[in-house]
């Protein structure tokens, strides 16, 4: 649940823009405006993408009624005209929405997340998915959360453990196994 | 009558011992996955998914319609006791559960509001099970112009109903549909949109998209508000329970009205939401103490849970007679459906009797579990909102990453699932609702073959959608819904005209 938006989405909008600009001074911001043209713009990419490919694999009729692209020609037509129309929207009303889309610190905070679980789920690639859950969730306690080694290494491998019992043996639901699982027989 | 002896062998296939646990484990989760952030109804649906493929459909289906009545329980507790709406259709019981809550009087919320929520949900029940064989019976006459048509009315009441910007709507809208282009076409049986990447031959899978845009995105949104929870204890003993019982009755005309509100926007997709504001908006309007809605009136809980979970429940009314979900997470029960191996649509109720008539006992049943669970619980739930987030969010990441690869035994859908992420917490911040998004990744494939199917039909001719009063009507229903926002734009404008001049 997004607790700001949720919290806060009965309020008036310029007196949230104010709460947040009052802390717009520490640190470096992104605004609304930026963001929202910057992804107005890639929606519109995606969708002209979507329009060269189902052009170029027919979006017209032959002998046997509509070809392949001929729906997704028009979905992404309205792709682009949709996009097009929020890209001017945001250009139009760039100088006055000073709404804030994310404070640097805030960024911080995401990243501590993202990464993490980036790299969790490029382990899940390499060495199955037990191992990599244990480690992930264990140094997140102990690094985030700042947990004594004992809960952390506890609370990991619990997790992992049931995990493993759940998937592999009750439910026969086979997940990414890599060396350790071959070890102990799986 | 027929109904009602339908309904009683509904009884006699979901009242086994098995399927009961199932139900009592299916409310238990729901209700957790309500609580927890990151984890809403329809994510908790969509991870706990592939768990029940090895099931029969209507063992299946009885768990994840209790997970959702679950989710629809707790979304409640969060309201209440941490002025968190753990679900948007709760955001209006905060209104005047919190102050109750402030005030010590949190039992009695609590107790008003899962009362008030089950109320909602029975009569919503009872609708389903006298409207949904009557419109089912309706829709078999239904050829494929009919059935866009459909499509389209569902779409575009979300333009016509959504209270963001319209073109964001739309984007996000098409992006779904185009989403759902990816992979093989059905019909020529040529690749589309691949871009030669063998691994996108069988598309996007709906549920990947759920699980990334509204799991990790909710983590990534909850860890930049660097969340800790402060919340109020609640005690509920049986005293506190039959005292509140004892003041429920004072309310029938608010309940009466927010059972009406909930069903009826319960149809329209997203209704559960607008259905609980607009509920509670009447219930202070009309109240005897309407002014002192918002500093603690029990009247003002029963108003918007009422009228939330009837909508939750007569959601899955379109989808189970139609195929055509009104929420998202009916969104994730069709894909299910689809993937026991059932047609959704008016045939369920021809072909699959005793699925269907499962089900809907399995709503009576469910709902009356839940009260029970959720009554006797609520310490339970609360103690869970008040583990850390940094305990949480790491383990909420590998369930959904679980959750993620075994849709389809994929790596690639794990890497999506943090690319889905990233795009919904973008896409939250920038208010692209994700409701439309998910419902056209899942409608998309049967929209577009019953649109080509029309076209067939009339060879290409857009007269079809107005060849008879039937499907003319719906079409332009939808071009109606469509134009709305245009509509209260212009009238806006014009007193805003009135008002300087």
């Amino acid at each position: 649940m997004s607790v700001r938006s949720r919290r806060l989405s009965y309020l008036p909008e310029q007196s949230v823009a104010e709460m947040e600009n009052s802390k717009e001074a520490a640190h470096r911001t992104v605004r609304i405006g930026t963001m929202d043209t910057i992804v107005a713009a890639l929606i519109f990419a995606l969708g002209a993408l979507v329009v060269y490919e189902s052009y170029r694999l027919g979006s017209g009729w032959d002998e046997n009624g509509p070809q392949a692209g001929y729906f997704p020609f028009y979905i992404g037509l309205l792709v682009c005209i949709s996009s097009a129309v929020v890209f001017v929207q945001g250009l139009l009303r760039f100088k006055s929405d000073v709404r804030v889309f994310v404070r640097q610190d805030q960024f911080g905070q995401v990243l501590v997340i993202l990464l993490p679980s980036a790299v969790y789920v490029l382990g899940i690639q390499l060495i199955g998915i037990y191992v990599p859950s244990a480690v992930f969730i264990g140094l997140f306690m102990k690094i985030v959360g700042k947990y004594s080694w004992l809960r952390s290494t506890v609370i990991c491998l619990a997790v992992s453990v049931i995990a493993f019992l759940l998937f592999e043996v009750w439910f026969k639901i086979p997940l990414p196994k890599g060396p350790f699982e071959t070890l102990i027989g799986y | 009558m027929e109904e009602l002896n339908a309904l009683f062998h509904g009884f006699s296939v979901a009242l086994t011992p098995f399927n009961l646990m199932l139900m009592f484990i299916g409310i238990i989760l729901g209700v957790i996955i309500g609580v927890l952030p990151g984890l809403g109804g329809a994510n908790g649906v969509a991870i706990l998914l592939p768990l029940t493929f090895s099931m029969p459909p209507t063992s299946a289906i009885i768990m994840l319609s209790c997970i959702y009545w679950g989710a629809l329980f707790g979304g409640a507790i969060t309201s209440i006791l941490f002025n968190i709406p753990g679900e948007p259709w709760s955001v209006a019981t905060t209104f005047d559960g919190y102050p109750m809550a402030q005030q010590g009087r949190a039992g009695e919320a609590l107790t008003g509001a899962f009362t008030s929520s089950f109320v909602g949900a029975l009569v919503a029940v009872l609708m389903f099970t006298f409207l949904a064989p009557l419109i089912a019976n309706f829709a078999l006459q239904f050829g494929p112009p009919e059935f866009f048509a459909v499509y389209l009315l569902t779409f575009c009441s979300f333009i016509g109903t959504g209270k963001g910007n319209p073109f964001k709507i739309i984007a996000s809208m098409m992006l779904g549909f185009a989403m759902a282009a990816v992979g093989i076409d059905i019909v020529t049986g040529q690749l589309r949109l691949t871009f030669g990447f063998t691994e996108l031959l069988s598309g996007f899978h709906f549920l990947v998209a759920v699980i990334g845009l509204f799991g990790i995105g909710e983590i990534l949104l909850s860890m930049e508000e660097g969340l800790s929870f402060s919340g109020h204890s609640a005690k509920i003993n049986p005293r506190i329970v039959f005292q509140t019982w004892a003041k429920l009755p004072r309310y029938w005309a608010t309940s009466i009205r927010s059972c009406f509100i909930g069903c009826w926007m319960g149809i329209i997709p997203g209704g559960a939401t607008p259905a609980s504001f607009m509920s509670y908006g009447v219930a202070r309007q009309m109240s005897r103490d309407g002014g002192k809605f918002g500093t603690g009136q029990l009247e003002g809980v029963v108003a918007p849970e009422t009228a939330a979970h009837a909508a939750g429940t007569s959601a899955l009314l379109p989808m189970i007679t139609l195929g055509i979900p009104g929420s998202p997470t009916a969104a994730v029960l069709l894909g299910g459906l689809m993937i026991w191996g059932l047609q959704p649509g008016p045939l369920l109720f021809v072909e699959q009797k005793d699925f269907v008539w499962g089900l809907i006992a399995s709503m009576y049943l469910g709902n009356i579990a839940g009260l029970i669970v959720v009554l006797t619980m609520v310490p339970l739930f609360a103690a869970i909102l008040r583990v850390p987030f940094s305990i949480i969010a790491p383990i909420i990441v590998v369930i959904c990453a679980i959750g993620a690869f075994t849709v389809k035994n994929n790596m690639l859908d794990v890497w999506l699932m943090v690319v889905f992420g990233v795009v919904g917490y973008v896409f939250k911040k920038l208010d692209y609702p994700l409701a439309p998004l998910v419902l056209a990744l899942v409608l998309g494939d049967a929209a577009e073959s019953s649109f080509r199917q029309a076209m067939l039909l009339s060879q290409g001719s857009i007269t079809v959608f107005w060849s008879n009063w039937l499907v003319g009507s719906l079409t332009t229903l939808a071009l109606v819904l469509l134009a709305w926002p245009l509509f209260t734009a212009l009238r806006e404008r014009l007193r805003a005209a009135e008002q300087s001049g």
